[in-house]
């Protein structure tokens, strides 16, 4: 589990989150909503810890990430998958290669084991037969689930997922939310997914939280989000026909 | 921001780069890699201007200082001399700044920029030394190698067109490359070799690191990386000469 106690961040003078309070569970998919610019992404970084928060804390498996000297923060990285938005697969490697390298780094493994296990991961996200292939070569969908497969590759016990869908067709975006989904519960992992898209919301959210006004406004699961009368979150998560009929369909207004 | 910050950055990243590394069969993999592009791929820059600078010294030698006061061996003894004591050393690694800084500010600002910097962090990768590092390593093995070859070639090109176009016969050229010569200046011009390699790779690792922004700023990296470097390995330059020849 991971628990985020009292967390606010800002940039010189201006804050961009304020006395966050959140617990995210393991083995559930955790989303992160609110508008563009609502602070979503910072409080991820801020979680990884990419970004120092200004105040408060992040407790990995009830241990403070802020409290951990360079050793043990190193550690737990080993226990952290991300795929980021543009994936941020390594241009100058192989898909292969990409996926290979946390266990070239990490793993007490043979050269042998590390591709079978980096096959492996690539198997388990669909993708056969691009291996020699480059992220340029490949189409960005592939680019995603091969970011999964890398952060896979260590077998995380967290897992952060940052915009999944952006850029993506609708038909991928639904079998990269099932894969983040079916690997969460595969691996017993702590996922948390930050988007704005309300289709992966509804299709894969075991708890959603909802950033509004530099706060964390809301928080609930997929049922509680459509009965909500919190006017800030209907108005974000209904601005879509889609959702409005979802709305209706469930005899709402 | 002030000259101080980021001098106090650079010494800062410098810490993270000289740390621990995770793996040293992956850094060591990563520093021959490094030797092919940084080294090896300048080869034919480093020979090609070497050869034409030691030819333009040698006529610009005999065509200005031509007195039969002057005696015949200056002109071997000048190339030489400007080669292996500037020319080769410092003249060669500001050129290199250009290609090799540019290319090692490019790449990393450009990783940068793709989030990739941050994928290493969270992979819990040290980063800076991933990617710094074997440059570091590479460049200092490599570079005098280069310088040597630069020295060789330079030379060589003097004796080509002095000996070609007819103003200085072969043995009077050879004499004169021969005249008086202390194997210390070669040792002088090594040393600075190092240091210089060290200033481009390090000066141009801290300008793709903290790249902020898209392409554009990657372009802007680029060009400090150059720009610094060659100032960097200037101030060097004098610092070391007056240490090692005075």
């Amino acid at each position: 589990m991971i628990e985020v106690r009292q967390l606010s961040k800002s940039f010189g003078e201006v804050e961009v989150l304020h006395d966050i309070n959140a617990q995210f569970h393991k083995g559930k998919v955790n989303q992160v909503i609110g508008k563009s610019g609502s602070g979503k992404s910072v409080l991820a970084k801020c979680i990884v810890g990419l970004l120092a928060p200004t105040s408060g804390e992040v407790l990995y498996s009830g241990e403070s990430f802020q409290q951990m000297d360079k050793e043990r923060k190193k550690l737990l990285r080993q226990e952290i998958g991300m795929l980021f938005q543009s994936s941020a697969l390594f241009d100058s490697l192989t898909v292969l290669e990409n996926v290979m390298f946390p266990l070239r780094m990490f793993a007490t493994m043979s050269p042998a084991e590390m591709r079978e296990r980096a096959g492996s991961c690539l198997k388990r996200v669909r993708i056969e037969g691009q291996d020699q292939k480059y992220p340029a070569e490949i189409s960005g969908g592939m680019q995603k689930r091969v970011g999964i497969a890398r952060a896979i590759a260590m077998q995380p016990k967290y897992l952060f997922v940052d915009e999944p869908n952006s850029g993506l067709d609708p038909q991928t975006s639904i079998v990269i939310d099932e894969l983040i989904k079916e690997l969460t519960e595969e691996f017993d992992t702590t996922t948390l997914v930050i988007t704005h898209d309300m289709n992966s919301v509804m299709g894969i959210a075991d708890h959603i939280f909802f950033i509004h006004s530099k706060r964390l406004w809301w928080q609930g699961t997929r049922d509680e989000l459509l009965r909500s009368d919190n006017q800030e979150l209907q108005e974000f998560i209904f601005a879509g026909s889609l959702m409005r009929q979802v709305r209706q369909a469930m005899g709402g207004r | 921001m002030g000259l101080l910050f980021h001098i106090g950055r650079y010494f800062m990243l410098l810490g993270e780069v000289f740390s621990k590394p995770e793996r040293r069969s992956v850094y060591w993999r990563r520093t021959v890699e490094e030797m092919d592009l940084l080294g090896v791929k300048s080869l034919g820059i480093v020979a090609l201007l070497s050869l034409f600078m030691g030819a333009v010294i040698a006529i610009q030698t005999k065509t200005n200082i031509d007195s039969p006061l002057i005696p015949f061996y200056v002109v071997g003894f000048t190339v030489r001399q400007s080669t292996i004591l500037e020319f080769s050393p410092t003249i060669i690694s500001l050129i290199l700044a250009g290609k090799v800084g540019s290319t090692i500010a490019a790449e990393i600002g450009s990783m940068r920029v793709k989030e990739q910097i941050d994928a290493l962090d969270i992979m819990g990768v040290n980063s800076a030394g991933y990617l710094i590092l074997p440059k570091i390593i590479a460049t200092a093995i490599i570079n005098p190698f280069l310088i040597m070859i630069s020295m060789f070639l330079s030379i060589f090109g003097g004796w080509l067109a002095g000996v070609f176009t007819g103003i200085i016969s072969s043995s009077n050229y050879i004499a004169g490359v021969q005249w008086d010569f202390d194997p210390y200046i070669v040792t002088y011009a090594l040393i600075k070799t190092v240091v210089f390699a060290v200033i481009i790779a390090t000066v141009s690792g801290y300008h793709g690191y903290y790249t902020r922004g898209g392409t554009r700023e990657v372009g802007i990296s680029s060009t400090k990386a150059v720009v610094y470097s060659d100032v960097v390995i200037l101030i060097a330059n004098y610092l070391l000469t007056q240490l090692l020849l005075l």
